[in-house]
């Protein structure tokens, strides 16, 4: 019997009692089991998960049911979960139980959704393959040896190999987009402010989103319906009222307008990706939209801008993992300082130390202007790219990556080469627009490519819409990977 | 004296909310240890801070006290520094654009009225407390306190000795005690002190290498502190040596200030807007509505005392230096309808001495200020002698009741009968023929003697103004 | 179909004429890291890294200060520094206390406490 991917179908079934919650989680737990090569999971609450969908079935019986009642979900380990270890891939919280839940967790448990697991990922977010985590790397399901993407690569290894049927991620210069891509499914990172950062484990504050990684844009407009709201819990939560994405997807599209940046067309996309992209621009014609070219000069400093900002922030951001409240203590050390650097050494990963060094450089008196003033600065300019783009067009549209997945390995002693995989993701969250990335085919190894949807400021309806439309019009997003059917 | 001291003063205030600054936890002093320590407040992964809006109220107050600059638009910074203490790594302070500056306040000293000027009131959060004590040489921490509100209100360089310094704080203490911001106490750490300290040649206007006092709790360790600062660098500065920019602490039982060196590592805070928090903005409408919550200040209610009750500008000053004290006073004079000269005899005098004698606060006074008026009214309509009444005050701060119970209890009611009082001069007169003897030849200071001896004889009852009009007459016929 | 180009992709960022070059930057930091500045970093983030290590970190942080350097080939003279993605001021939380004592949850996770401290090395003033 094959997996029916669709969470919309797998909830109708549910209320109709063609199957139970527990029959579901235990499905999928088994296959979490019987894939565990792919190392999406860091961690698995088997008994947690069955009282869950005993609870949710009690639920349906009762008639109290929602569109998530008893669908078994993937939470990034970098939501805090009660009572359950949330390590966010790093040897310095690997022994953290979680004393609390993050309001991304309440929600959805409020909402009756199981808990499978918590996914794998890089470690505090920071990467773009998931080598960086330390429970070691995640396969791509679809190449076992090509890289997930990152950070959220447990998450999309996990939906793409139907280990859950969604999951949940966060984005801060394309953790949810690009591992959707190379995965070959939907990956969405919502607005700035649409969703709580509470209990989200921060790595730059001012650019991560939670969002989600699903089968189809579909599946994504069910679980945003749960997870975006506001939350006085975080300043940064904006009180906006949450529509019904649902209830947008089937708008026609005709007549919307697509803005395509020059800059996003040109030298380092490689071809493959780019025929894809064009292929899926073609689509859209078809479908009456409207093709605009617009102009985004500033973007293309976006990934210096960000390689300053988010090291800074994280710097300050993981200065708590200090050895004294929670989390690894280095075993032996002779005074408070040397506890310190003994504790975070040993306790933090090559590529976060690495980030926490730019971040405390860029910081640090004599380079401020220079650095993170300057950072700040190209940040709006940066919004006002995007900004002067949406007064010609409704969406931007182009790449997500600028390659497919690449082989496990081949980036990891070059960071720069590492995070300009990200420079159509990055600009997006600097200006806290919300972005989708939708599979638009594959290239010659067998590798999936994403096209990137962005939108204006809580557009989210319309981008799942303009998803939406895509996949009625294509099938790209119902591959499975061979092995996972 | 060549040299001139230049002394500015950082001060820190706890603000009197009910919860902390970025938490709904409790700011409520003396829990056991980290009781009082949610997860905003232990900085668990993934919590954020949500500002607290009377903290924000409390800070425009003072600023609009002393008549400073209110910032409608203020930011938020991460000032990073690793201490057990600080459980983020950062402390959330505001650096570049604080809520509050350019304000001044005016201290009177040696009788000329000075301005200090106020750089910059800024809203930050508390740390935690080490405790060192018996944890076989480990340190304990105590987060209870991190994340209380602190307003720390930093001053101009513009005091130019310790006694202008110590007038200076008592100013502000009496100031953020009258806003109701700051519950003052010294000794739990709700005001804490931190003066710079440098001297220079007595002409020059450049400033001399500063010194960073540390943490000097109460007004007379303050004056202490910094006298010996300057007396020290003034000799190190002779000595022909340079004096060390650093950060000293005050050490109560030796009487000196010494180099904290553990502290003297090369800074770098790293200062930047903290993300987790837009900008804190508010229109003129807010800052009109805190203003309409502020009470009238101290030197506004000396100058109404002296005015509306003919004080003068000691008593004045006295009875408004806080502000508990200037109601008590204004209680009594409107309770007992008495003379307000009279009211503040008895304040500033006999009541001040019984509460200093108990180490009380006038809000914990024994004689609450309607017992007071009682009895100040039996001295008003002369059913007691203000002699009388001394008895009578002491036995009410003893617990004995109040003015009227004490009285008809101890039977100290005057005697105003005309009649009972003529005789008892008359026997006064018949015992001391010599005396009246004498009064008649014209020695007018035995007329004291007889009302002396009428007095005695009625135990202080008799109402002295009959007692001095019947001995008049009698002696006079 | 054709998608119309632009004359440059991202790794061509110096090629775009659009954007208008600063020629004099006063203060324009130095690019390379060597180990001691990387060793002076390590200690304000309090992170040790050994001679190996701090040569590496110098390499690689070189690299990536080549990379943020090209943010200085643009004017930002009057820009406003953008900190956060929304304009929104501040909300205020009303002055309540809404929290319950959870400390023996909360210290299930310390590595050391005592008499419901958290215990540190001897902390010297």
């Amino acid at each position: 019997m094959s997996l029916e991917r669709s969470i919309v179908k797998l909830s109708a079934a549910l209320r109709a009692k063609e199957v139970s919650s527990v029959e579901l989680t235990r499905r999928y737990l088994e296959r979490i089991e019987r894939h565990g090569e792919l190392n999406a999971f860091i961690n698995v609450d088997r008994e947690r998960a069955l009282a869950q969908a005993r609870s949710a079935d009690e639920r349906i019986a009762s008639g109290k049911v929602g569109p998530l009642t008893g669908i078994p979900l993937a939470h990034k380990d970098i939501f805090c979960t009660d009572g359950m270890l949330t390590t966010c891939g790093s040897k310095i919280l690997a022994n953290f139980v979680a004393p609390y839940d993050a309001t991304v967790i309440e929600r959805f448990n409020a909402a009756g959704a199981v808990i499978l697991g918590k996914t794998n990922m890089d470690e505090f977010a920071m990467g773009s393959s998931t080598e960086n985590s330390y429970f070691g790397p995640v396969r791509n399901p679809w190449d076992r040896d090509a890289v997930p993407g990152g950070s959220s690569g447990g998450s999309a290894a996990a939906v793409a190999a139907g280990l859950a049927p969604a999951a949940t991620g966060t984005d801060t210069g394309g953790s949810i987009r690009q591992p959707a891509a190379f995965c070959g499914i939907t990956g969405l990172k919502p607005s700035y402010g649409r969703v709580s950062r509470y209990g989200m484990i921060a790595f730059a504050s001012s650019l991560d989103q939670g969002g989600i990684l699903t089968p189809s844009a579909e599946d994504a407009a069910v679980l945003l319906n749960v997870m975006a709201g506001f939350d006085p819990r975080d300043s940064t939560s904006v009180d906006r009222p949450v529509p019904d994405y649902s209830a947008q997807l089937d708008h026609g599209i005709k007549g919307v307008t697509i803005g395509l940046p020059r800059e996003f067309f040109g030298e380092g996309l490689g071809a493959e990706v780019g025929l894809a992209v064009e292929a899926a621009i073609d689509e859209y014609k078809n479908l009456g939209c409207e093709v605009v070219d617009i102009n985004m000069p500033n973007c293309s400093l976006a990934v210096p801008c960000y390689y300053v900002l988010a090291p800074a922030e994280a710097s300050s951001n993981l200065a708590r993992y200090d050895g004294v409240r929670y989390g690894y203590r280095a075993p032996e050390y002779t005074d408070l300082t040397d506890m310190y650097k003994k504790t975070r050494s040993q306790g933090f990963g090559t590529e976060v130390k690495r980030r926490i060094l730019i971040g405390t450089y860029a910081l640090s008196a004599g380079y401020y202007d220079a650095y993170y003033l300057q950072a700040l600065k190209l940040r709006r300019l940066i919004a006002e790219d995007f900004r002067r783009a949406f007064e010609s067009c409704d969406v931007i549209v182009g790449p997500t990556t600028p390659t497919t997945a690449f082989a496990l390995g081949a980036k990891v002693d070059d960071p720069v080469a590492m995070y300009l995989n990200d420079i159509y993701t990055i600009p997006v969250n600097l200006a806290g627009l919300p972005g989708v990335s939708v599979p638009a085919g594959f290239d010659s190894a067998g590798h999936p490519i994403g096209l990137q949807i962005i939108g204006q400021y809580f557009d989210e309806g319309r981008i799942l819409n303009v998803a939406h439309c895509y996949q009625q019009a294509t099938d790209w997003h119902k591959r499975i990977p061979n092995g996972f059917e | 004296m060549r040299w001139e001291p230049v002394i500015g003063l950082e001060v820190h205030i706890q603000l009197l909310t009910q919860s902390k600054i970025f938490s709904g936890e409790s700011t409520r002093y003396g829990a056991e240890p980290n009781m009082q320590a949610c997860a905003v407040d232990i900085a668990l992964p993934g919590v954020l801070p949500v500002m607290n809006k009377e903290a924000v109220r409390m800070a425009v107050k003072f600023g609009l006290a002393v008549g400073a600059q209110i910032n409608h638009r203020s930011v938020f910074a991460r000032k990073n520094y690793f201490y057990p203490d600080l459980p983020k790594g950062y402390q959330i302070s505001q650096y570049e654009l604080p809520i509050v500056s350019r304000g001044h306040i005016d201290i009177e000293y040696d009788g000329a009225i000075k301005t200090i000027g106020i750089t910059r009131a800024h809203l930050e959060e508390d740390a935690g407390k080490s405790l060192h004590e018996d944890f076989h040489g480990l340190t304990g921490i105590d987060l209870n306190r991190a994340g209380t509100p602190l307003l720390e209100i930093v001053s101009e360089p513009d005091m130019r000795s310790a006694q202008e310094a110590v007038s200076y704080l008592k100013k502000l203490h009496a100031l953020v005690r009258y806003l109701q911001i700051c519950d003052g106490n010294m000794q739990e750490g709700s005001f804490r002190c931190d003066a710079n300290v440098s001297v220079r040649p007595r002409g020059q206007t450049e400033l001399g290498t500063r010194s960073e006092l540390k943490n000097i709790n109460s007004f007379r360790f303050v004056e202490k502190a910094i006298k010996f600062e300057i007396e020290r660098q003034i000799d190190v500065l002779e000595g022909g040596g340079t004096v060390v920019q650093e950060t000293r602490l005050y050490d109560p039982g030796k009487d000196e200030t010494r180099s904290m060196r553990s502290k003297e590592e090369a800074h770098d805070y790293r200062y930047f807007p903290d993300p987790d928090l837009p900008p804190l903005e508010f229109d003129e409408s807010f800052v009109k509505a805190v203003k309409q919550t502020l009470p009238e200040l101290p030197d506004a209610k000396r100058d109404r005392f002296m005015s509306q009750y003919g004080l003068n500008a000691y008593d004045a000053g006295v009875l408004t230096t806080a502000r508990e004290m200037a109601d008590y006073y204004e209680e009594v004079v409107s309770a007992s309808g008495a003379d307000p000269k009279l009211v503040a005899n008895w304040v500033t005098g006999e009541l001040s001495g019984y509460l200093n004698k108990d180490n009380r606060e006038i809000a914990d006074s024994a004689v609450s200020s309607t017992a007071l008026a009682g009895m100040i009214k039996r001295i008003a309509d002369s059913t007691i002698s203000g002699k009388i009444a001394k008895e009578v005050l002491d036995a009410m701060w003893n617990g004995e009741g109040d003015a009227d119970a004490v009285i008809e209890k101890r039977g100290l009611k005057q005697i105003t009968d005309m009649s009972a009082i003529e005789k008892v001069v008359d026997e006064v007169l018949a015992a001391n023929p010599v005396q009246v003897e004498q009064h008649a030849s014209g020695e007018q200071k035995v007329f004291g003697y007889f009302v002396g001896q009428v007095m005695k004889a009625t135990s202080g009852k008799a109402n002295p103004k009959q007692v001095n009009e019947i001995l008049e007459k009698k002696l006079r016929s | 179909m054709n998608v119309s180009t632009g004359k440059g992709g991202f790794n061509q960022i110096h090629e775009y004429d659009s954007l208008p070059h600063s020629s004099n930057r006063s203060t324009k930091p130095e690019m390379a890291l060597n180990r001691a500045d990387v060793e002076k970093i390590a200690h304000l983030a309090r992170l040790q890294v050994d001679e190996q290590e701090a040569k590496a970190f110098a390499a690689s942080l070189s690299r990536i200060l080549e990379l943020i350097e090209q943010m200085n080939a643009v004017d930002t003279t009057g820009v406003t520094p953008m900190a956060h993605p929304q304009e929104a001021g501040l909300r205020l939380r009303e002055d309540r206390v809404t929290e319950v004592n959870a400390r023996e949850k909360f210290q299930r996770n310390a590595p050391a406490t005592e008499r419901d401290l958290y215990l540190v090395p001897k902390v010297i003033e």
